[in-house]
C-alpha cells in the first residue's frame, strides 16, 4: 500500500490520524492532545497563583477555587504528563530496539483514544453544570458530599482514560519483551527502553487499584451502592488506601521514564557511556518494587497507628537510595566527559539539583513525626512540583528538543530553546522555592485566600510572579515550535552528531515500515558502535530484504471509544430524575462499544505487505 | 518480520524423542488432574465431615493453593523453559498483592 507515500488533501490527513496505527503518528496524536491538556492545567494554574497572589483576594469564589485546583491536579498527572511521556515512549521505544512497530498497533490506537475522549468527558464538566471539586485525591468523605456531577465526571473520565493507559502499558510490556531485534538482549536495552518497561509493568500493576476505586466511587454516587459511607458500614478510608496504592507508583510511572530521557540525553552529550548501566537498571527495578511498598506515607496522619507509620516511614527512605544511585550515575557519566552544552542537556543540568531538591524535601516528609507538621501545608506543595516539574515537565521539555528531530526531520532553534529554559527554570524556582516557607510558616494547601500581615504576603506575591515567568518559558517553546514549522528546514539523520542508539541511525524521515531490514544489535549502544567502526550506514543488518507485513489503519478503535464516551454521559445522569433518558443514553453508548468490539472479532484483518520490490525501489522515508 | 515459511525436517530419532516427551508430559497431566480432583474431594468431605472452622478454613485455604501451583506448572506449562518472564511477574504481581492484602487486614480493618 504505498498509497500512504503520496500527498495527501487536509481531510484525508485527518482521517489518516483518526486511523492511524503506526506508532509514530499516534505520538503525534499524544503529543498534541498531551500539550492541549497541558495548557489547559497551566491556565489553571495561572488562575490559581493570581487568586493567591495578594490577601483577601476575591479573583476566583471559593468553590470555584476548588474546582480549579481540583481540576489542575487531575489535568496535569493524567491527562498531560502520561500522555507527553507515552508520546516519547511511542515515538522512540519501538526505534530503539529495532521493531517495526509496537506488539499490538490496534491497541496502541485504542489506548489514545480512551485516554483522549475521558480528558474531554473530564473536561467537559466545566460546561456542564462544574467541575470535580474535592482535591485530585478526590477523598471519599469529601467528594461524596458533593452535589452536582463534577465528581461523576472526575470518576468516569478517569475511569475512561485509566482503562486507556492500561491498554497501553500492556501494549509496551509485550512490545519490549518480544519485538527486540537480534541481538539486543535485556542488558542491552538503552535506558529510556528499560524504564518505559518497568514503568509500563507499575501501570499494570497501579492501575487496576485505582479502576476498583473509580467503580466503588462511581457506584457509591449513581447506583446506590455505599463502599465508603461508614454510616452504611463502608469505610472511607479504603478510598484512600486504594487512591494511593495507585497513587505512589503513579509517580514512579511518571519519573521512571523522564530518568530514561535524562539517562539517554546526558551519555549523548557528555559524549561518554552510561556510567553504571547495570547498577542503573537495579536501581530503575528497586524503585518500581520499592514504589508499592510505601502508599501509606501519604496517610500518616490519618491514624494508622505508630508502627504501620514507622514501617512505612522506613520504606519511603529506602527509595532514596536507588534514587541517590542514579543521580551519582549521571554525575559521573558527566565526569571526564566533553560536554557539549545544548538545550537538552541543559534542562539535564538543571534537573538534577532540582530534582534532589526535591527528593530531600521528600526523605523530609517521609519522617512520620515531621510530616505531622508539614502534612496539608504549602511545603507539601512545594515538595511535589520540585519533583513532577523539576523532574518530569524538564525531561518533557528536554525530551521534545532532543527527540524533535526524531519524530519530526526538524531541529528546534537551540538559541530560544536556551531562552525557554532560563526563563522557565528561575521561574520554576521562583515559584515553588518559597513556597516551602510558605508552608513552614503555616500556609495550608489549597486554602483559596489568606489574611494580610501574617508573613505570607511577599512569598506568595514573588510565587505568582514565577508562575508568570513559567508561563512564558511554555509560551517561548511554542514559538519555537512555530518557527520550526514554519522554517520547515529537514534536518537529516542524527543531527546531534553524537547518537548513541538505534534511532538515530535510522535515515530520516523515518520509513512508515521503520527499518527496511531488521538491524543486528553488537552491544549496548549500537549506532555508537557502528559509527566507530566507520559503518556509513549506521547498522547491521540480521535479514536479508524481504517483503514486510503491515497492520492496516481502522476507525473501529475511534468509535469503539465514542461509544463508552456516550455510555459515559448515561451512567453519570442516570440518578437525576428529570432525565429519564439516561438509561437509554447508557445502553445506546454500550451498544456501539460492544457492536465495534464484535466486528473487530468478526472481521478477518490480515493487514497487508510491502513487496521486496517496493522496499529496493524505496530511498528514503515517506513523507 | 515475514520471511519464507520455516519447514522443518526431523528424523526418526527426533520424532522419537518428541513423542516420549509428549507421552511423558501426557501422564504428567492425568496424573496432576487426579490429585487435583483428590484434593478437591478431601477439602468437600472436610466441610461435610463437620469439622471445626478453624481446621477446615485453613485446610482449604492450603488446598486451594497447592491447585493453583499445580494448575499452573502442569498445565500452564511454566515449569517449561523460556517462562522466566511470565514468572518474574507473576511473582511480582502476588508480591504486590500480597503486600495491599496485609496492609488492609492489619492496618484497616483489624
Amino acid at each position: 500500500m504505498s498509497s500512504t507515500a503520496k500527498k495527501k488533501g487536509f481531510g484525508a490527513t485527518i482521517w489518516d490520524y483518526l486511523t492511524t496505527v503506526d506508532h509514530k503518528k499516534i505520538a503525534i496524536l499524544y503529543l498534541i492532545a498531551g500539550t492541549l491538556f497541558f495548557v489547559i492545567g497551566g491556565i489553571e494554574a495561572m488562575l490559581i497563583r493570581i487568586q493567591l497572589a495578594k490577601p483577601n483576594n476575591d479573583f476566583v469564589s471559593a468553590g470555584l477555587f476548588n474546582e480549579i485546583i481540583t481540576m489542575h491536579g487531575t489535568t496535569m498527572i493524567f491527562l498531560a504528563a502520561m500522555p507527553l511521556l507515552f508520546a516519547f515512549m511511542n515515538a522512540v521505544v519501538p526505534l530503539q530496539i529495532g521493531a517495526r512497530d509496537v506488539a499490538f498497533p490496534f491497541l496502541n490506537s485504542l489506548g489514545f483514544w480512551l485516554f483522549f475522549w475521558g480528558g474531554i468527558f473530564l473536561n467537559l464538566s466545566w460546561l456542564l453544570g462544574g467541575a470535580p471539586d474535592a482535591g485530585w485525591t478526590s477523598y471519599a468523605s469529601l467528594s461524596l458530599a458533593s452535589p452536582g456531577h463534577g465528581i461523576d465526571f472526575y470518576a468516569i473520565g478517569l475511569q475512561i482514560s485509566g482503562a486507556g493507559t492500561l491498554i497501553s502499558g500492556i501494549n509496551f510490556i509485550v512490545t519490549i519483551i518480544n519485538m527486540r531485534a537480534p541481538g539486543m538482549t535485556f542488558m542491552r536495552m538503552p535506558l529510556f527502553t528499560w524504564t518505559t518497561f518497568v514503568s509500563s509493568s507499575l501501570i499494570l500493576f497501579a492501575f487496576p487499584p485505582l479502576t476498583v476505586g473509580l467503580f466503588f466511587m462511581i457506584f457509591d454516587r449513581m447506583f446506590g451502592s455505599n463502599f465508603f459511607d461508614h454510616t452504611m458500614g463502608g469505610n472511607t478510608i479504603i478510598w484512600e488506601h486504594l487512591f494511593w496504592i495507585f497513587g505512589h507508583p503513579e509517580v514512579y510511572i511518571l519519573v521512571l521514564p523522564a530518568f530514561g530521557l535524562y539517562s539517554e540525553i546526558i551519555p549523548t552529550f557528555a559524549r561518554k557511556r552510561l556510567f553504571g548501566y547495570s547498577s542503573m537498571v537495579f536501581a530503575t527495578i528497586l524503585i518500581g518494587f520499592l514504589g508499592f511498598m510505601v502508599w501509606a506515607h501519604h496517610m500518616f496522619t490519618v491514624g494508622l497507628g505508630a508502627t504501620a507509620n514507622a514501617i512505612f516511614a522506613v520504606a519511603t527512605m529506602a527509595i532514596a537510595v536507588p534514587t541517590g544511585m542514579k543521580v551519582f550515575n549521571w554525575l559521573c557519566t558527566m565526569w571526564g566527559g566533553s560536554i557539549k552544552v545544548t538545550t537538552p542537556m541543559l534542562y539535564a543540568l538543571g534537573f538534577i539539583p532540582s530534582f534532589v531538591a526535591g527528593g530531600v524535601t521528600g526523605v523530609m516528609q517521609a519522617s512520620a513525626p515531621l510530616d505531622y507538621q508539614l502534612h496539608d501545608s504549602y511545603f507539601i506543595v512545594a515538595h511535589f512540583h520540585y519533583v513532577i516539574v523539576g523532574g518530569i515537565v524538564l525531561a518533557l521539555f528536554a525530551g521534545a528538543h532532543f527527540y524533535w528531530p526524531i519524530m519530526f526531520n526538524r531541529m528546534l532553534n537551540e538559541t530560544l530553546g536556551k531562552i525557554t529554559f532560563v526563563v522557565f527554570f528561575i521561574g520554576f524556582h521562583m515559584t515553588f522555592f518559597v513556597q516551602h516557607f510558605l508552608g513552614l510558616m503555616g500556609m495550608p494547601r489549597r486554602v483559596f485566600t489568606y489574611l494580610p500581615n501574617q508573613g505570607l504576603d511577599t512569598y506568595n506575591l514573588i510565587s505568582t510572579i514565577g508562575a508568570f515567568l513559567m508561563a512564558i518559558g511554555v509560551v517561548l517553546l511554542v514559538v519555537n515550535v512555530i518557527i520550526t514549522t514554519i522554517q520547515n528546514k529537514p534536518c537529516g539523520r542524527d543531527p546531534w552528531g553524537d547518537g548513541r542508539t538505534l534511532e538515530w541511525a535510522i535515515p530520516q524521515p523515518v520509513p512508515y515500515y521503520n527499518f527496511k531490514q531488521t538491524p543486528l544489535v553488537r552491544g549496548l549502544d549500537t549506532y555508537w558502535i557502528e559509527k566507530m567502526e566507520g559503518n556509513k550506514e549506521g547498522m547491521s543488518y540480521a535479514e536479508p530484504i524481504s517483503d514486510i507485513h503491515m497492520p492496516n489503519n481502522s476507525i473501529i478503535p475511534f468509535v469503539m471509544v465514542f461509544g463508552l464516551f456516550v455510555a459515559g454521559f448515561g451512567a453519570l445522569y442516570n440518578p437525576d430524575a428529570d432525565k429519564p433518558w439516561a438509561l437509554a443514553v447508557l445502553i445506546i453508548g454500550l451498544a456501539i462499544t460492544f457492536g465495534s468490539m464484535i466486528v473487530r472479532s468478526l472481521k478477518d484483518d490480515l493487514g497487508y505487505h510491502i513487496s521486496k520490490e517496493e522496499l529496493m525501489n524505496e530511498k528514503g522515508g515517506n513523507e | 518480520m515475514s520471511h519464507d515459511v520455516h519447514v522443518e525436517a526431523r528424523n526418526e530419532a527426533e520424532y522419537q524423542h518428541s513423542r516420549r516427551k509428549a507421552g511423558q508430559a501426557m501422564r504428567n497431566q492425568v496424573t496432576v488432574f487426579a490429585v487435583m480432583i483428590f484434593l478437591t474431594f478431601i477439602a468437600f468431605a472436610a466441610v461435610q465431615a463437620g469439622f471445626s472452622a478453624y481446621l477446615v478454613v485453613p485446610l482449604v485455604l492450603l488446598f486451594a493453593g497447592v491447585q493453583v501451583g499445580l494448575q499452573l506448572y502442569y498445565f500452564m506449562h511454566l515449569s517449561e523453559k523460556g517462562t522466566g518472564i511470565m514468572q518474574f511477574f507473576i511473582y511480582s504481581g502476588a508480591l504486590v498483592a500480597f503486600t495491599m492484602v496485609l496492609g488492609f487486614v492489619t492496618i484497616v480493618w483489624i
